[in-house]
């Protein structure tokens, strides 16, 4: 079977999807953690895929690649550390209590 | 490969060698040497500040055109720097606190590294090297926006702060994987806007165009991608407010015109600027609604600041060389009036423990000064005749007009009657301060040498760069002497 460029941009797309629907609805930080993954590892995958059948030449998308999952792993563990702390005062990590501040 | 290219990066070593100063001074000393920790890194930010003004910039591209150095970007640069180095002077005190004092090494190194991605950030023409910088400036204030581990407020903030920057990025990342799919193969900034320039005009490059000023706005906490930036202020340490308000701000809002105006700015300036001009005037009007219902004076700066962006951007709108130099000197103008406000702020919450409006009634009996430096820098964020906030409103007024078309004259009407609104709630807390009758609830105090040097910084900013020609006249020679390596315009 021939696979073209659309079979990897359309779950790409979903990815995305799935990422923002997560975000915007989840009550669990750590599950908007994920959520948030989804989406960088969507742009991730449209680079490598722009570049493997775009631009077969060259190698911008793959290392553009490598330093945008760096990147993620960086936030996830910064991410992590705030969680942590914030479980540590509240005993649970549920958004809906996270609301001392508004408007 | 070359190691010499290194050497073109002149502001960046300098940053990063006052970091790996204060982090081997932080590691390697004793309880003793710990102590005059603080004032160490102030000095030599300080030093490292004029070195910057001084040292002219090389006009060079390096590492294949990735990374360039030139007036304008030293400009931007030495104007980061002045907003720093006026924070740490500001913040020397609860630094010192006993709360603090064991950490204090990692809040300069913190700053100093997020210091050195904003560099990167306005310094890139390449979008890999952009979005390292836009990062490292903003992962590690997530990092400091939680500093104050004791308080839950501010663990709050930094949820909130790191969830909207790793969803902007996110966004910021799949609109750049559209614009490379339309590249060409290539992320430089040049051929970038050469590729574009080429082909036909694409719906799919005006959403992945409409991506990139999402992720941009919600660094510049832009409306309506600004939901965070209340919350965030509010919860923070308030040296770390005054930080996020003004310095990440300005680098944002540099790195923000060089890539509309370099790589959209051939084909797609039409659609960016309508897509801008929507966002201005959100902006400018919702930041200015808000910030009058406020009662926390954080708050109140957030809701201040997110208006001020949106004058900011007006110069981006204008996408001339005109309208970068009244950029700069309007980043340069907010960042003093607003560290101004901050420094004031700082000091009563730390003194007194204060953080409302009304706890402002009445403060020019019992501290004269103190009130004296915050009509100082609200008159001055108010644009109000004498004082510089005046000229860098009008130089951007200028800029956006000289185009003479008749949307443009619009928008400088809306920010025009905006400026009235915002006279209002800047006057309320002058109102506060000198004319309420109430007796005063803050009891006077001494305030910290350090914060004295800040304010009255911030005060002859206030006063002499609007009246000094000299200060316009550097950002304006700035951009004009880069206008050749920018290959725009």
């Amino acid at each position: 079977m021939d696979l073209s460029m659309l079979w990897y941009l359309v779950p790409s797309v979903v990815m995305l999807a799935c990422g923002i629907y997560g975000f915007v609805t989840r009550k669990n930080l750590i599950a908007i953690l994920i959520s948030l993954e989804l989406m960088l590892n969507s742009a991730d995958l449209n680079f490598v895929v722009f570049n493997r059948y775009l631009f077969p030449g060259s190698m911008d998308g793959m290392v553009f690649t490598l330093f945008a999952v760096a990147i993620a792993a960086a936030e996830t563990s910064i991410a992590i550390a705030i969680i942590i702390n914030i479980y540590r005062s509240l005993g649970n990590t549920d958004i809906q209590e996270i609301n001392k501040m508004k408007f | 490969m070359d190691y010499s290219q290194f050497g073109s990066m002149i502001p960046e070593l300098i940053v990063l060698g006052i970091f790996m100063l204060v982090f081997l001074f932080d590691t390697f000393s004793n309880e003793n040497g710990k102590k005059i920790l603080t004032p160490f890194t102030t000095v030599l930010f300080g030093l490292g500040t004029i070195a910057i003004w001084v040292v002219p910039a090389c006009g060079e591209m390096v590492f294949g055109g990735m990374y360039i150095n030139d007036t304008a970007t030293n400009a931007i640069k030495a104007i980061l720097n002045i907003g720093v180095f006026i924070v740490f002077l500001q913040s020397a005190k609860w630094v010192d606190s006993d709360e603090v004092a064991i950490r204090k090494g990692e809040f300069y190194e913190l700053i100093l590294v997020t210091l050195f991605g904003m560099y990167l950030m306005v310094s890139a023409r390449h979008f890999l090297l952009f979005i390292i910088g836009l990062e490292s400036a903003s992962l590690p204030l997530a990092a400091l926006v939680a500093f104050n581990k004791r308080h839950y407020e501010s663990h709050e903030a930094a949820i909130k702060y790191i969830m909207t920057a790793v969803f902007s990025s996110a966004i910021l990342l799949v609109g750049l994987s559209f614009v490379y799919a339309f590249s060409g193969g290539s992320l430089y900034f040049n051929d970038l806007a050469f590729t574009i320039s080429q082909g036909e005009m694409s719906g799919l490059l005006l959403v992945a165009l409409a991506f990139v000023i999402a992720g941009i706005g919600f660094k510049l906490s832009l409306v309506p991608f600004h939901l965070w930036t209340a919350d965030v202020y509010q919860g923070a340490p308030t040296a770390i407010t005054s930080y996020l308000s003004v310095v990440s701000k300005g680098a944002a809002a540099f790195a923000f015109f060089v890539i509309f105006v370099q790589c959209f700015g051939a084909v797609y300036s039409d659609a960016w600027e309508w897509m801008m001009y929507a966002v201005i005037i959100l902006t400018i009007t919702v930041g200015n609604l808000f910030a009058i219902r406020q009662k926390n004076m954080k708050r109140f700066m957030a809701f201040s600041s997110i208006s001020q962006a949106g004058y900011i951007m007006l110069g981006a709108m204008a996408a001339d060389g005109l309208g970068l130099a009244a950029m700069l000197f309007y980043i340069l103008i907010n960042k003093i009036s607003n560290l101004g406000a901050f420094a004031v702020i700082t000091t009563i919450e730390e003194n007194a423990g204060k953080l409302n409006m009304d706890d402002y009634n009445g403060l020019h009996k019992t501290n004269p000064w103190l009130s004296f430096a915050m009509t100082l820098a609200m008159f001055s964020l108010a644009g109000i005749p004498p004082f510089a906030g005046f000229f860098s409103k009008i130089l951007i007024f200028t800029s956006v007009t000289g185009s003479n078309s008749w949307a443009l004259y619009m928008l400088v009407l809306i920010a025009l009657i905006n400026t009235i609104i915002s006279l209002y709630y800047y006057l309320l807390v002058v109102k506060a301060m000198w004319i309420s009758p109430e007796e005063p609830k803050i009891g006077s105090f001494r305030t910290a040498t350090s914060q004295r040097v800040a304010l009255w910084l911030c005060v002859a900013g206030i006063v002499f760069f609007g009246i000094v020609p000299y200060i316009y006249q550097y950002c304006y020679d700035a951009v004009q002497n880069s206008l050749a390596l920018l290959s725009i315009f």
